[in-house]
């Protein structure tokens, strides 16, 4: 078979590195950190405008079909800040419902939002400007990792690789990791559920929420089962984004950050010598 | 196979340095995103511009918003900004019932026209259950009575060199030593040519409520809820949109928010 010649390839190699990310890899790579940083931020401040996430097409004010909200109230003790999660209610002041040095009432703290006030007018230009960005550069990865066959190489997880996850959690739990030219099995099936599910999913679901999309597009509603469920839906991949964002850096300090960022800057990467030989 | 590196001090390292990443990013460093004349804004606005370029290039001129049967109206339709305009000449109306209501259209037209009320309710009617969408993030399903747009510029016989109807309306937003900013909108003919645009003084099958915007309110249903204006007196056909406010087409363009509206 071709790929599997292709990955049997030798790589370009001195002094004990090894060419490890293209140039394709790398920009995109760092475009998205910045795009999703500022997504990030304004999309909570976008949320803010309406701390509460609801199931269906519409929101219940009548009904409830609300599985989250942040809200504060008036109690004996001053104002709080509450979180309701599938009806159970959390005190959660100074973080969601109430916040701030002057204690104010809004969903996420100000340190997590851009602008750090109020102002939906202004996270909704930076949101989607980033989000254009975001997708231009989806887009561009795509190409350039079908043709340079690193989708197929590098990123999609075969059945070799799979056969092998039970070795490799072990090897995450004792906290050894490969230093291999490639990605183990942890990594080729985070990765390729953040680039193919996750920020596709991220893309429709804030699609869905667009009124002249839902003319353009109608399957858009019908797929995600409503405006607020995709409303909903973005929220819950953000989340996953962000849980993916934090292990990524674990993973990185972890596994020798100078190594690590000189393969996403230069795209050269020390390999350790006894795998050098069989890398696989 | 490789010896681990992760020890414990690496560990706690890492976390340190996502606590410190965290707290850079809770900062108000970016807030002059938020002057609206800083020169990255103007760079950063221009997605909007690309949004509407792309969307009516993906939207077919007809294509219809989505439609909901009468068993998804479950709740009234939520009131939202101006909710009781108390300008002298709406109140003035609205003590006499809107009997002497009429709604214009001017400017390049054929013939300037105006209608009352009862002649609206006479003519040719839609009736249309959508799904408001708040550009704060909820949405909500209402059934929507009016004459289409089309119908009431067909009549008045729009001008070659018009390119936008711009919506006058009797509420007063803000206030402070200005006085407040008359709320006006404005669309493409387009959207005020689109089979949905109606101008609704109905709503869920009762007289349209001075809530929701009495007694005629226009629905643009491929639009966000703050491009649907309320309290609508006049209808100007325009060959531009930037004469009102501050220049950028609508009320709320005129404070940051994009205005065509369409995501």
């Amino acid at each position: 078979m071709a790929d599997e010649r292709a990955e049997k390839r030798p790589r370009k190699s001195r002094d004990g590195l090894v060419y490890r990310q293209s140039i394709w890899t790398r920009v995109t790579h760092w475009v998205w950190a910045v795009c999703l940083f500022f997504l990030l931020l304004t999309g909570l401040q976008i949320f803010n405008a309406h701390p509460t996430l609801y199931v269906g097409q519409e929101s219940g004010f009548e009904y409830n079909n609300a599985i989250l909200s942040m809200t504060a109230e008036n109690t004996a003790d001053g104002p709080r800040g509450y979180t309701t999660v599938f009806g159970h209610k959390f005190d959660s002041t100074g973080l969601f419902g109430l916040s701030g040095p002057r204690p104010s009432v809004q969903g996420f703290p100000g340190w997590a939002t851009i602008p750090s006030y109020r102002d939906l007018g202004t996270g909704r230009v930076v949101h989607f400007f980033f989000a254009w960005v975001f997708v231009g550069t989806m887009l561009i990865w795509l190409v350039a990792s079908v043709a340079n066959k690193h989708l197929w190489r590098d990123v999609v997880p075969k059945g070799r690789d799979l056969r092998r996850i039970g070795q490799d959690i072990r090897d995450h739990l004792r906290l050894r990791f490969d230093h291999g030219a490639k990605y183990n099995v942890l990594q080729k099936l985070s990765y390729s559920v953040v680039l193919l599910v996750l920020f596709p999913l991220m893309v429709l679901t804030g699609l869905s929420m667009s009124p002249a999309m839902n003319a353009a597009w109608p399957w858009l509603l019908e797929i995600f089962g409503g405006r607020q469920s995709a409303r909903t839906l973005h929220f819950a991949v953000m989340l996953l984004l962000v849980g993916f964002f934090i292990i990524h850096i674990l993973m990185v300090v972890a596994a020798g950050p100078i190594n690590e960022l000189r393969s996403m800057i230069t795209g050269w990467y020390r390999v350790k010598k006894t795998e050098t030989k069989s890398d696989e | 196979m490789s010896k681990g590196v992760m020890t414990r001090r690496n560990l706690l390292r890492a976390s340190g340095s996502l606590v410190a990443a965290s707290t850079l990013a809770g900062c108000d460093q970016f807030d002059f995103l938020g002057q609206r004349d800083h020169k990255v804004r103007d760079v950063l606005e221009s997605a909007n511009s690309l949004t509407y370029r792309v969307q009516r290039m993906l939207l077919g001129p007809n294509a219809l918003a989505p439609e909901y049967a009468a068993s998804e109206i479950r709740q009234g339709q939520r009131p939202n900004g101006s909710t009781n305009p108390q300008t002298a000449e709406y109140l003035a109306l609205k003590a006499n019932d809107f009997a002497d209501y009429r709604l214009k259209i001017t400017g390049l037209v054929e013939r300037e026209v105006s209608f009352s009320l009862d002649e609206l309710r006479r003519m040719t009617a839609r009736t249309q259950i959508t799904r408001h969408d708040c550009v704060e993030g909820w949405s909500c399903i209402a059934k929507w009575t009016g004459t289409p747009l089309s119908v009431l510029l067909k009549e008045a016989g729009v001008k070659a060199g018009a390119k936008f109807a711009v919506f006058y309306c009797y509420d007063v937003l803000g206030g402070g030593l200005s006085g407040g900013e008359a709320y006006y909108e404005s669309c493409d003919l387009i959207d005020a040519n689109h089979p949905q645009t109606i101008a609704a003084y109905g709503l869920n099958d009762e007289v349209l409520p001075v809530s929701n915007g009495a007694p005629v309110r226009v629905r643009i249903e491929r639009a966000l809820g703050y491009k649907q204006p309320k309290y609508v007196y006049e209808i100007e056909l325009a060959a531009t949109n930037t004469q009102l406010g501050q220049g950028q087409g609508s009320y709320w363009a005129d404070h940051g928010y994009d205005w065509y509206a369409g995501i």
